[in-house]
């Protein structure tokens, strides 16, 4: 995979070299660059950052240069393409992963004049921004929509790792399942992968077989809704909408939509604008979207979902709001209360009514 | 937890289809170590099979041809591997590991316009009234025909090694290729045969993923399938039952950790994950610990070019 990497890497910096050699008159074009975890063609997480990259150069047009590597490896080997892109001239470089966090700091310390957006990480510096989206406002509308669409009452839920992000997303999800269905049970399958296809599709089955009929997954291939969809029950696209994999079994999707973050994040750095910040974008902003609804959800459930997604998005509704205890039955939120931005960032435990343990 | 709802009988079942690309890649890796030569390359030959399979099954929706091009790319793969080791003396580890990122990249490119489509939906065989008895009806006469053709494919290199003259050469020309040289037996041609027929069935396990398994084309979809593959014939020590048995533990284990999860068991999710790695270590060491030194069971000369004139 390096070798390829470098390959990619060494084309990409040629060409980008032969382009500005071509037009010596025009000013220089703002260098972006992009570090991604995955294959751009994962139709999930990665494919979504890429579609924020591409809209970047249709909004700015000859004003950015943008180049990406992509399936780079969390870890050391990151340190090494992301020292790369500065070194080849990217002013603005994006680290699309969690896992780039600590080579992202490293790098940034190195090249002072280089600014680095990483995404939902949490360290900062002078030239190093974090962003996020809050995926579970809209794990709040696709929960919803499920408990009202289960016929046995379990949904299955494939999950990544237990981190906060995901466990925050089973939280919510679970929570407004149970509003609209008090007899909803949830059933989690933890896969310790993002990408293994053939995994996720194992887990997708192992719930069916568990009497699941709709199968919600917090990974980044659309395994799990092939396998809805050739089962003849209901999926969510994760990331992505991901209907071509599951044109009967989707009912809506969470889609990650980076594009207008990047945009002016771009646009920032071009008026000397640009500062480190903190973003942590949801509905409102328009970084969650939530896919088209399926006409099989029933009009009324359409219009509830909707309902909520407006709310949230006005900020007339959050989606922890109290009463809500944790699994031990200790109180957590009290009536009316909304948690806070720290306790969500950190949150390692399940709310009450969920079963199993969060791993540790 | 409620065991009532884990159906012993499915679970076997999945547990089996679990296992079927792993065995198909180890059976014949197995067959190409013990002609001596050591493909690193598994990865890359099952998931150029795997979109070579979805292809060719959305372009003619014949099993058949979806099966034969799966076979025939990774077998055709497998021959660049082939040409640089056996004829250019290329280090076999380098290449097989070239190889490997070869067929990770071919693989997506040719896959670009079919991601995101459903392969059509193969019927399996019928076996009549067989298929109606209680218990083996589903666990014995349940599968799609790459099942099938996995156990046969095991049985029959089983057959070829032991009981036939040709596979006798074949594992002659990978304990010590100078004396079987001598002896005036075609080495590069064995092992180049060898290598093929590691890089057919390699193909088939890959296809069985994008067609059966999963069913989709998903760039990288093997997700190190391949590199179990290759941990499993060293755990079966060369021989095609054991490889094969490797194989139903790995991916038996896998699955049914998956399914005590959702069951819901008691235990955490992280040591029911690490189980199919940890017991293929165990059974690793119990292997090694019986003999002394290096393994009796690896070819003498795994790995080691040949070279005629010498």
């Amino acid at each position: 995979m390096n070798f390829l990497r470098k390959i990619q890497l060494a084309a990409s910096i040629a060409a980008a070299a032969a382009l500005s050699l071509a037009a010596p008159a025009q000013a220089d074009p703002l260098k972006v660059g992009f570090i991604y975890v995955g294959p751009v063609s994962d139709f999930g997480w990665t494919y979504e950052h890429d579609q924020g990259r591409l809209a970047i150069e249709s909004a700015l047009g000859d004003a950015v240069e943008t180049t990406y590597v992509e399936s780079v490896p969390e870890g050391a080997d990151a340190e090494r393409v992301l020292t790369q892109l500065a070194l080849a001239g990217n002013e603005l470089i994006f680290a699309t992963s969690f896992g780039f966090m600590d080579p992202v700091i490293n790098v940034a310390q190195k090249f002072p004049n280089v600014k680095f957006e990483h995404a939902t990480g949490y360290k900062r510096a002078d030239n190093v921004s974090v962003y996020s989206a809050r995926f579970y406002e809209g794990r709040a509308v696709i929960g919803t929509i499920a408990g009202h669409m289960t016929k046995t009452n379990i949904i299955g839920y494939v999950a990544s790792y237990p981190i906060p992000e995901v466990v925050r997303g089973i939280n919510s999800a679970y929570i407004h399942a149970k509003k609209v269905n008090p007899d909803v049970e949830f059933k989690v399958v933890w896969v310790y992968t993002w990408f293994d296809p053939a995994k996720e599709a194992d887990a997708a089955t192992a719930l069916i077989d568990q009497g699941a009929d709709i199968i919600m997954q917090h990974t980044d291939s659309p395994a799990a809704m092939s396998i809805a969809e050739e089962k003849g029950l209901f999926a969510f696209g994760q990331a992505s909408d991901m209907k071509q994999f599951g044109p009967n079994a989707r009912l809506s999707s969470i889609i990650d939509d980076w594009g207008p973050y990047y945009v002016e994040r771009a646009k920032a750095v071009l008026d000397g604008t640009w500062e480190s910040e903190d973003a942590w974008h949801g509905i409102n902003e328009g970084m969650v979207g939530i896919g088209e609804f399926s006409d099989k959800i029933p009009a009324d459930v359409q219009a509830e979902a909707q309902a909520i997604a407006d709310a949230i998005s006005a900020g007339e509704y959050h989606p922890f709001t109290g009463p809500i205890n944790r699994q031990d039955g200790s109180p957590w939120l009290a009536e009316g209360e909304t948690a806070d931005d720290g306790t969500l960032l950190g949150m390692n435990f399940y709310v009450e009514g969920l079963e199993g343990e969060v791993p540790n | 937890m409620d065991w009532g709802s884990l159906n012993p009988l499915s679970l076997v079942a999945t547990m089996v289809v679990a296992s079927i690309p792993i065995m198909f890649a180890a059976t014949g890796e197995l067959v190409a170590e013990k002609s001596g030569v050591l493909n690193l390359g598994v990865e890359g030959m099952m998931i150029t099979g795997a979109v070579a399979g979805f292809i060719a099954a959305l372009e003619t929706e014949s099993q058949v041809a979806a099966i034969a091009a799966a076979a025939a790319a990774g077998s055709g793969i497998s021959l660049f591997f082939g040409v640089l080791t056996q004829f250019l003396k290329s280090n076999q580890v380098a290449t097989g590991l070239a190889l490997t990122i070869f067929g990770l990249g071919v693989s997506a490119l040719a896959g670009q316009n079919y991601t995101g489509q459903a392969p059509p939906q193969f019927s399996p065989p019928n076996f009549g009234p067989l298929g109606d008895i209680p218990i083996l009806g589903q666990i014995v006469f349940g599968y799609d025909y790459l099942v099938y053709m996995a156990f046969l494919t095991v049985l029959g290199v089983w057959l070829f090694l032991n009981f036939s003259r040709a596979g006798l050469v074949l594992r002659a020309i990978g304990e010590n290729h100078d004396a079987a040289h001598a002896l005036g037996y075609k080495v590069t041609r064995v092992r180049l045969l060898a290598i093929m027929f590691g890089g057919a069935t390699a193909g088939l396990g890959g296809a069985y993923l994008s067609l059966i398994r999963v069913p989709q084309w998903t760039e990288g979809m093997t997700a190190g399938a391949g590199w179990i593959a290759l941990a499993i014939v060293v755990f079966g020590s060369w021989r095609p039952w054991r490889v094969m048995a490797g194989a139903l533990l790995f991916g038996g284990v896998t699955l049914l950790q998956l399914n005590l999860q959702a069951v819901g068991l008691e235990i955490n999710a992280a040591y029911l994950s690490m189980a199919p790695y940890a017991i293929t270590i165990l059974v690793l060491v119990a292997i090694s610990a019986r003999r002394s030194g290096k393994s009796a069971d690896t070819p003498a000369s795994l790995g080691k070019p040949f070279h005629s004139s010498a």
